[in-house]
């Protein structure tokens, strides 16, 4: 099944000692935790082990195996179809929709793999936000937009509701421009605004963790600027996984960044380290712009 | 070498036609133009044709009797008096239970094909709900006349009666019926298969709408965790609220006409009875049913009855334009 050269090291690659014979140059310091250039992440959030996806008979992923840090910033960058998207559909599982897609291995959260069939979807995604490239904001009122997540678990009185719509949407920084038109159509708002209207949306549910899957490709400079600045700040509260095809952005908002290509996980590690000293040629390649 | 030399200079040539061709091109324009417009306004002429012949023709029927013939009761050709009320009645009440069926089970049929469905399964369902439609109104008529109402007088009516006959209020719907016998045509078995009928119709508008729905705004509500009916309920239907209407005018448009087989189950009973289970008679299906020997004040009042069915119909496609207009204007989302 695996097409990589290097042995079965799922498992292994959670083991330090294991990990310190694999490099020998570099910095120490950036090397001596790598294995097939992953770095590993202890107190890890979201933990993978051998993830492999499937789209029916094409494989999508291969063997993946990564630790994204509890409330940091992760980036997944890499070209068109490298599988980064698919990684963040794995990991809520809104694959599931669609028949002959299905993962393999674990996907590690608090202890619970998401992967499991038992796993109750819905649970589950409460607690797994997600931003989607185009924003999506409901058909319905910006109020209920917000409320709508929120019914699903929890029965709050009108009060408690108001001030939950208010907090997620102070979160969201959105709420000054919004206040005064919370029952409007949400659909009406600004592409930018739209985005926030659906950040806020996944937070009102009080997730634990938020996918953004190229959450500014739709949008202006500034409305990206804002978004960016919001990630920035959701950081302290949530972990954030952003797939992004702008390598500034990765930079700019991620605390470690990611690698990916055809389906396999290149190199993941520090972003400051992938941006400046990468171990493997092809990243380097791929940051400098001279790919392919 | 000679012909790559015509060729070079048919090109040259060929510029000049153009400009020449000009004029034509306009002409065909301007011809093409006024030919549409034609067409366009003979629709118009058309309709004007008929409601002044409806109105023309129902006149000596409303001089007669006034308003008095909406709600009158009687249909008597012997003594030339004539009231339109229980076709009327029959007429919505027809409709409206074609209606309370139709919709949720062409709701539920939509959402099966777009939501839920296996790949496999999904064709073969919709081609046999688009077939529904291709089936003539006659057959539907036959298999309800021969088939349907039988078995409805035999196995449900006596169950109908004995549940829902004791209730309060409603039970007066549901009363053994006390004119002609039961041979299971009435008016809830004509509505029934006027169900049956309107389905089709529904359905595949529903469908339709449904499957324009974004695969992102889906997927973004299911990712909060909505299960398939919350996102159906709360965020396909409210996306897809103007064809869904325009699915269900359709389908009522359909009911409120449709003749043959209404004809053929409803019993042609003159008199309105109290029950939903009495026969009764629909506009539609008394124009057919009597304009073969009808002259003088009865035809009269017959064209009347057409100008009251055609004034429903374009009453309710008024109401859903408006109600498409007013859905797409208010910007207003409810708030809770």
């Amino acid at each position: 099944m695996s097409t990589m050269a290097e042995p079965q090291s799922g498992k292994v690659s959670f083991n330090m000692a294991a990990a310190v014979t694999k490099k020998s140059s570099g910095t120490e310091q950036s090397m001596a935790q790598k294995v097939n250039g992953v770095r590993h992440v202890p107190n890890g959030k979201l933990i993978l082990r051998d993830v492999n996806f499937f789209y029916g008979n094409f494989q999508g992923l291969h063997d993946i195996n990564v630790s994204f840090p509890e409330r940091q910033v992760t980036a997944m960058i890499g070209p068109s179809g490298c599988g980064k998207s698919t990684l963040l559909r794995a990991i809520n599982r809104i694959y599931d929709l669609y028949p002959g897609q299905r993962a393999e291995g674990e996907i590690v959260m608090d202890g619970h793999n998401m992967l499991d069939k038992a796993m109750d979807v819905n649970q589950l995604r409460a607690k797994i936000g997600m931003v989607f490239q185009k924003p999506t904001p409901f058909p319905m009122s910006i109020y209920d937009n917000i409320a709508f997540g929120v019914k699903l678990y929890e029965s709050l009185s009108k009060s408690d509701m108001n001030d939950r719509v208010e907090w997620a949407l102070r979160k969201g920084a959105i709420w000054d421009e919004v206040k005064d038109k919370l029952g409007q159509a949400g659909t009406a708002l600004s592409g930018g605004q739209q985005q926030r209207l659906c950040i806020a949306r996944s937070i009102a549910v009080k997730p634990e963790v938020i996918l953004f899957d190229e959450p500014t490709s739709a949008l202006d400079p500034l409305a990206t600027l804002k978004i960016e600045e919001l990630i920035h700040e959701l950081k302290s509260e949530f972990t954030v996984v952003i797939v992004t095809h702008n390598m500034q952005q990765a930079a700019r908002v991620s605390d470690y960044t990611a690698f990916m290509y055809m389906g396999k996980m290149v190199e993941y590690d520090h972003t400051n380290v992938i941006f400046t000293m990468p171990d493997k040629k092809e990243t380097e390649d791929y940051i400098t712009g001279r790919f392919g | 070498m000679s012909s790559t030399n015509t060729g070079v200079l048919n090109e040259v040539k060929s510029v000049a036609p153009i400009n020449r061709s000009k004029l034509s091109f306009v002409l065909g324009d301007v011809v093409f133009k006024f030919t549409a417009l034609f067409f366009a306004l003979v629709v118009l002429m058309l309709l004007i044709g008929i409601v002044a012949m409806l109105i023309q023709g129902s006149l000596p029927a409303f001089q007669a009797f006034g308003w008095g013939f909406i709600t009158g009761n009687d249909w008597d050709p012997v003594q030339d008096i004539y009231g339109a009320w229980p076709s009327l009645v029959g007429t919505l009440v027809a409709a409206l239970i074609a209606m309370l069926i139709g919709l949720p089970l062409s709701f539920g049929i939509a959402i099966f094909i777009t939501e839920m469905a296996p790949q496999w399964l999904k064709r073969p369902v919709g081609t046999a709900v688009e077939l529904l439609a291709a089936v003539p109104s006659i057959i539907y008529g036959m298999w309800g006349l021969f088939f349907f109402a039988p078995f409805f007088a035999a196995y449900i009516q006596p169950g109908l009666v004995a549940v829902l006959g004791p209730l309060p209020i409603f039970g007066v719907l549901f009363q053994m019926p006390t004119l002609g016998g039961s041979s299971g045509v009435s008016v809830l078995t004509a509505g029934i298969v006027l169900a049956i009928m309107v389905i089709p119709f529904m359905a595949s508008v529903m469908r339709d709408v449904f499957e324009i729905v974004p695969g992102s705004l889906r997927e973004s509500a299911y990712a909060m965790g909505a299960t398939t009916w919350e996102v159906v309920w709360n965020v396909v239907l409210p996306y897809t609220k103007t064809g869904v209407v325009g699915g269900v005018m359709l389908g009522l448009g359909r009911a409120l006409g449709e003749t043959m087989a209404v004809t053929f189950i409803i019993g042609n009973a003159s008199q309105l009875g109290s029950s939903l289970l009495d026969p009764g008679t629909t506009i539609a299906a008394k124009l057919a049913n009597e304009f073969n020997e009808a002259d003088g004040l009865q035809m009269d009042s017959l064209v009347a009855m057409g100008l009251i069915l055609f004034i429903i119909t374009f009453v309710v496609l008024m109401l859903s334009k408006l109600m498409l207009m007013r859905l797409a204007a208010s910007q207003e989302g409810s708030k809770t």
